[in-house]
């Protein structure tokens, strides 16, 4: 039951979301941000309020409008801290061919660099790194799992 | 009375196989397997340790080899022992086929070992007993050692002799063992025979690596590993033990295979969130982009003469499958079925496309032709993929993953195989839970 109410409420926070982003970057058709998971079971923090990672649609790459707020913060974290590096390491579900998720896991995370890009982050601190469906956070075979699993994860290097 | 039956069956027969030799046809599946006996083969009494029980086991192993190989075809039904009426030496030299008959058996294989100074010959013959004919003899001389490939090697003559398609039996598959953990999964590179005896690993499991497939020409491997944590794609010779990276990509290289001579490696390379397909020349070094597309391209395969490739796309929206020619020009969408296509692979054959589909939340392999027409699919499941052909094209090997539960719990990964009929479907024993198959070439041509 009280799964089900988080459902509710998850697909509540999504159904706002695509209205909100449905007229801003629809890089490809088909419904992008329908199944992209909202909720902070998963999510570490780089610092105070600086959320770790950013979540996906299924077959998405696109960053939906809670994505770009967590983004521009840990832009705005790593402009305070000038000798940080960092690692976006790139996720898919287990929902998907291998060989297909190890690119769009690599496309996700280079959606979120790019986006620390515009930020001004210079690409020398960010790498990228794509594991495919290889690392899941959540090993269940549930969406919920899978909407855990499609992630970009930005991870402090030295 | 009983005279008189067996003189009428003869008689039958005679009248009968006039016309035919027995053929097992393949097309169709495995609706009438045909009984065959393997009789155990006998030692010749000029072995070496004649006497000894290991020896007379080794005849009792190779047949037992041989018809486990006949069994896992579907197309055979291999007769019980117990039944046979004649003894393995005597049916070796000339068999009583109305014995045989009497038991249902339409095929009768029957061998001799001799193992003197530390050599193994083997002879065996291949009996049509409806036509009361012998249809092969042939004899292997080898290390004792080696026994296992010489089951092997005589289980593919049998076959082609009895099916007209050339056999698989003496073949290995590569493959990734997993153990542990859904989240803190060890892969390695494993290899194991065809019938899942002789497995060994190949790296120690510090790495991450998938994908491993043969060179068709020879016993090396390309995979993708992820040493260092920078996931390139590999070549490995499994004699040796030798590794190393293929070309020097500023970036994520995966989804390796081989050209069809072998010579090259074509595969992905991922870089800025685009992946396109290259080549590499082993000899050269030369790197060729095949496609230039802002759409991510990806696991690509050679037709078996080397002219066309195919591939995964989704410059449409979603995962589809493609063909084009091996330079990248004259791109042409094959799929075009309801839900998502992956894993394109080309039959050695040339004739057809193996692939996964998703649909429905469910994964499907299945078959199409190279101009995508007649799409088959082959088997419904939660999840699988990866299809890899058999050299002759008439069986898939792929992976099958089970749902797991609220903590991982009851998720597996397997080996199956299944015909290119859509019978026979099985699962390949492994050590270890398996995925990313690859089946190899025939290692004696």
């Amino acid at each position: 039951m009280k799964f089900n109410k988080k459902i509710t409420n998850i697909l509540i926070i999504l159904i706002s979301t695509l209205a909100l982003s449905a007229c801003s970057t629809a890089k490809k058709s088909g419904g992008a941000g329908s199944d992209v998971y909202s909720g902070s079971a998963t999510v570490q923090y780089l610092a105070s309020g600086v959320k770790d990672r950013v979540f996906f649609a299924t077959n998405r790459s696109a960053l939906t409008t809670a994505s770009r707020d967590t983004l521009r913060k840990q832009a705005s974290w790593m402009r305070k801290n000038k000798k940080l590096n960092v690692v976006l390491e790139g996720h898919g579900d287990e929902r998907g061919t291998r060989e297909y998720n190890l690119a769009l896991a690599e496309k996700r995370a280079n959606a979120a660099r790019d986006y620390l890009l515009t930020y001004g982050i210079s690409g020398k601190r960010i790498s990228v790194i794509s594991y495919g469906k290889e690392k899941p956070v959540n090993s269940a075979s549930t969406p919920l799992a899978w909407s855990q699993n499609r992630r970009s994860v930005t991870v402090k290097t030295k | 009375m009983k005279k008189i039956f067996y003189i009428l069956i003869v008689f039958l027969f005679k009248f009968n196989i006039a016309y035919s030799l027995i053929e097992v046809d393949i097309t169709r599946g495995n609706l009438d397997p045909l009984p065959i006996a393997v009789s155990p083969l006998h030692v010749d009494p000029q072995s070496d340790n004649y006497q000894d029980a290991k020896t007379k086991e080794l005849g009792e192993l190779i047949s037992s080899v041989v018809e486990k190989n006949f069994r896992s075809t579907g197309l055979f039904n291999p007769l019980n022992k117990d039944a046979f009426v004649q003894k393995p030496d005597i049916a070796h030299l000339k068999p009583r086929f109305e014995d045989w008959r009497l038991i249902t058996a339409q095929a009768l294989v029957t061998g001799k070992l001799l193992l003197k100074d530390e050599k193994l010959k083997i002879e065996f013959r291949l009996w049509d007993v409806a036509a009361n004919k012998e249809m092969i003899a042939l004899a292997f001389t080898t290390t004792p050692s080696n026994w296992r490939r010489v089951a092997h090697i005589i289980s593919d003559k049998i076959y082609e002799r009895l099916t007209g398609e050339s056999g698989y039996f003496d073949t290995r598959i590569i493959y990734v063992s997993e153990t542990g953990p859904r989240t803190q999964r060890v892969k390695k590179l494993a290899i194991m025979d065809q019938d899942g005896e002789n497995t060994k690993y190949l790296t120690l499991g510090n790495e991450l690596v998938l994908t491993p497939r043969f060179n068709p020409t020879n016993q090396l491997v390309t995979y993708l590993s992820y040493f260092r944590n920078l996931p390139r794609v590999y070549l490995l010779d499994i004699e040796t033990g030798i590794q190393e990276v293929v070309g020097n990509f500023p970036g994520m290289t995966f989804a390796p295979r081989f050209s069809p001579d072998g010579k090259k490696i074509i595969m992905s390379f991922a870089k800025n969130g685009n992946s396109d397909i290259y080549t590499m020349d082993l000899e050269s070094r030369l790197v060729e982009k095949i496609t230039e597309d802002s759409s991510i391209d990806t696991s690509p395969s050679y037709s078996p003469d080397g002219k066309y490739i195919t591939f995964n796309s989704d410059r449409s929206g979603l995962q589809q499958i493609y063909t084009m020619k091996s330079d990248g020009s004259g791109v042409k969408r094959i799929s075009f079925g309801d839900g998502l296509y992956g894993t394109p692979v080309w039959s050695p054959r040339g004739d057809l496309i193996a692939f996964t589909k998703v649909r429905g939340g469910k994964f499907y392999i299945g078959v199409m032709r190279s101009d995508g027409s007649g799409e088959r699919l082959l088997t419904e499941n939660f999840y699988q993929e990866a299809p890899s052909w058999s050299p002759n094209g008439r069986l898939l090997v792929f992976y099958r993953e089970t749902k797991a539960g609220k903590n991982g719990e009851g998720f597996t990964a397997k080996l199956w195989s299944i015909d290119i009929t859509g019978y026979n479907e099985r699962e390949l024993k492994t050590e270890t839970d398996a995925s990313d198959p690859s089946w190899s070439s025939l290692l004696s041509k």
